[in-house]
C-alpha cells in the first residue's frame, strides 16, 4: 500500500533532505543533506522515527500540501506559522492528520527554515545511497507543485505519544558562531584575525544551500588562490576579492581559495537559521579543546 | 612509499586533512593514491569516505566508533606499513571529442591569440596521454594532469551562465570536460558526447583517480551517432589497460 501527499503550491525552497549523501565525495558528489540536522533529527525523534530518515525542509515562504492519507507530522525549525485547514499549529509538536486535511503556512516569525517530519518518513527516490535531493543526481532538486510524495503507509491508529519540547531561542537568535582554524588559518596576519574575531558579519543576499556569501570585505591574502583541494561544509574560504564565503551542505567537494576558518556543525545549523541582513560574530574555539570537548561525548 | 614528510591536520570534527608538499606532480599523485588504497584496505571499518586531490587527502571517519587523536595514529601507522597493496593496473580510456566550431566556440580565440592553427591545437590536444589525478567540483569532474604548455591559456574574465554538459574546457594548465550543463569560466574546445557521471551506476564514474584519458577526434556525423547509442546504452567505451 502506498500513501501519498500532493504539493499544491511549493512555496519558496523546499526539498527533501536526509542527513546527506556519503561515500561519494571522491565521485565529486557532494553530501547534502539537511541544513539544520538538529531539527531534522528533533523532528524524526519526535515521531520515534530513526534519526535519518528523509524529512522536507522548508525556507522562509511554506508549501501548501495536501494529504492523501492519513499519518502523524511533526514541523521542527523555523517558525513559519504552520496551520492545519487554517487553524494555528504549533512546532514541535506531533499531530495527526486525516484524509483531505491541508497543511499550509503564513509569516515567518524566527529561523529561516522549518522541517516537516512524517511518520515513517518520506518514500521518494533514494539515489546513492541517500534520499536527499540535489541537481543531476536525483530526478527533482526541488519540491515542485504539482509533485505527488509518497509517504508511509499506517495501518494502524498511532496515538500520539510526544510531549511538546521547548527548542532553546538560543538556536535561532544566537550572533555567535562558532569556528576552529581552517587548514589555511595560520596565512593570516595578526591584523586580519583581529577583523575577523572583533567585527560583526552580515549575510549577504548571495545566500543557499551551497553558500553563505558575507557582505564585509576583508584583505585577501597574499597568494590568494590554494592548489584545488577538499572543502566541507562549514569551510570558511577568503576569495582573492576579499569576500568571505562559508561552504553549506551542498557545497562542492574541491575548492581553490583559502580555507581560513571552519564552522562546527551545530555552528552550520545555526547558520542555516539565519538569513539576508542577519549579522553574527565569528567565536574561535581552539581545534584541541573543541575536539576533546567531542571525545569527551564520545565517552558517554 | 613513505617518502614525504606529511603535514595532519584536523578538518572539523569529521575529518583529518593530510597534506603533501605544495606543488603538483605525478609523483606526489602516485603516493597520495597508494596512501587512499592502503587506508582503503587496512581502515575500512572507520573510515566512511576518502577524497584525494592535487596535493591532499581527506579522510572522513566514523566519529560514532573512533576519536581524532585514535584515527591520527592509525592513519600515520598505516603510512608507515612496509607491505605494498596490490597495485591495481590502470586503464587508458579513449574519449571521443568533437572539436567542431560549433562546439569550440573558443578556438578561433584562442588561435588567433596563440598564434598557432586550430587544427595544431586539436592534434596537440589529442595527442597526450593525461592522467586522471581526482574528481571533484561537479559530481564526475576529473581533475587532469598533463596538458601541453603550448595550450595553456587563461580563463575567461567573465565567466559564461550556461555550458553546455560534454563540454571539453581549458583555463591555465588545466584541461576538463563538464559532466553536465554548468557556469563556467574555461575556454571551450570541443565537445564529447560520453557521459562521465551516471547515477545509475555503481560507482557513477567509469573511471578513477590513477586512471588515464586520451581525446580522439571526431566529426559531428561520429558524435551525433555516439549521442544517439550512448542515448539507448548501446555504446561502449573504448579501454585498454595502461602499465
Amino acid at each position: 500500500m502506498d500513501s501519498y501527499i500532493l504539493i499544491l503550491s511549493a512555496g519558496m525552497y523546499t526539498s527533501i533532505q536526509d542527513l546527506g549523501r556519503k561515500g561519494f565525495r571522491s565521485y565529486g558528489v557532494p553530501i547534502s543533506g539537511a541544513m539544520d540536522k538538529y531539527s531534522a533529527i528533533l523532528a524524526n525523534k519526535l515521531l520515534n522515527n530513526e534519526e535519518n530518515l528523509p524529512v522536507m525542509e522548508i525556507t522562509i515562504i511554506g508549501p501548501q500540501i495536501y494529504f492523501e492519507d492519513n499519518t502523524l507530522i511533526v514541523i521542527t525549525g523555523a517558525q513559519i506559522s504552520p496551520k492545519l485547514n487554517g487553524k494555528p499549529i504549533e512546532n514541535n509538536f506531533e499531530y495527526a492528520v486525516k484524509l483531505g486535511d491541508i497543511l499550509s503556512f503564513g509569516k515567518l516569525v524566527y529561523g529561516s527554515r522549518a522541517y516537516l517530519g512524517i511518520k515513517g518518513g518520506f518514500k521518494t527516490e533514494y539515489i546513492l545511497n541517500s534520499f536527499s535531493q540535489f541537481k543531476g543526481i536525483t530526478k527533482n532538486s526541488v519540491v515542485n507543485k504539482g509533485d505527488r510524495l509518497r509517504i508511509t503507509y499506517l495501518d494502524v491508529e498511532h496515538e500520539i505519544t510526544s510531549s511538546t519540547i521547548k527548542v532553546r531561542k538560543h538556536h535561532y537568535k544566537s550572533d555567535r558562531i562558532e569556528v576552529t582554524k581552517g587548514p589555511e588559518f595560520y596565512r593570516l596576519s595578526k591584523k586580519q584575525r583581529d577583523f575577523l574575531f572583533s567585527n560583526k558579519f552580515e549575510i549577504d543576499n548571495l545566500n543557499n544551500r551551497m553558500g553563505y556569501q558575507l557582505k564585509n570585505k576583508i584583505s585577501p591574502l597574499k597568494n590568494s588562490e590554494i592548489i584545488t583541494s577538499t572543502i566541507i561544509p562549514g569551510t570558511v574560504q577568503l576569495t582573492s576579492s576579499g569576500k568571505l564565503i562559508i561552504m553549506m551542505r551542498d557545497c562542492p567537494t574541491t575548492g581553490g581559495y583559502p580555507r581560513i576558518l571552519q564552522l562546527t556543525d551545530m555552528a552550520i545549523n545555526q547558520l542555516a537559521q539565519k538569513k539576508t541582513g542577519e549579522m553574527f560574530k565569528f567565536y574561535l574555539e581552539s581545534s584541541l579543546k573543541f575536539l576533546s570537548r567531542l571525545a569527551n561525548r564520545f565517552n558517554d | 612509499m613513505n617518502q614525504y614528510k606529511l603535514i595532519y591536520k584536523p578538518f572539523g570534527s569529521i575529518a583529518v586533512l593530510i597534506e603533501w608538499p605544495q606543488e603538483i606532480n605525478t609523483e606526489i599523485i602516485k603516493n597520495i593514491n597508494l596512501f587512499k588504497n592502503k587506508i582503503q584496505v587496512e581502515l575500512a571499518d572507520i573510515v566512511l569516505d576518502i577524497v584525494p586531490a592535487y596535493n591532499s587527502l581527506t579522510v572522513f571517519f566514523d566519529t560514532s566508533k573512533i576519536r581524532y587523536s585514535a584515527v591520527i595514529k592509525k592513519i600515520k601507522e598505516t603510512y608507515e606499513l612496509k607491505n605494498e597493496v596490490l597495485k591495481t593496473s590502470s586503464l587508458l580510456w579513449k574519449i571521443p571529442v568533437c572539436y567542431n566550431d560549433d562546439f569550440g566556440i573558443d578556438l578561433n580565440e584562442m588561435a588567433k591569440v596563440k598564434k598557432i592553427s586550430k587544427e595544431r591545437i586539436i592534434q596537440l590536444h589529442s595527442s597526450i596521454i593525461y592522467e586522471i589525478y581526482f574528481i571533484g567540483f561537479l559530481p564526475g569532474f576529473l581533475y587532469l594532469g598533463g596538458l601541453l604548455e603550448e595550450l595553456h591559456y587563461k580563463r575567461k574574465v567573465i565567466p559564461r551562465p550556461k555550458i553546455k554538459k560534454g563540454a571539453i574546457g581549458i583555463a591555465g594548465g588545466q584541461t576538463g570536460i563538464y559532466p553536465r550543463e554548468s557556469p563556467g569560466g574555461w575556454n571551450i574546445i570541443g565537445n564529447s558526447p560520453i557521459n562521465f557521471f551516471d547515477v545509475k551506476s555503481n560507482p557513477p564514474c567509469f573511471a578513477r583517480s590513477g586512471d588515464k584519458i586520451q581525446f580522439v577526434s571526431i566529426d559531428i556525423q561520429k558524435h551525433q551517432e555516439f549521442t544517439q547509442q550512448i542515448n539507448t546504452g548501446n555504446y561502449l567505451i573504448k579501454n585498454e589497460v595502461y602499465g
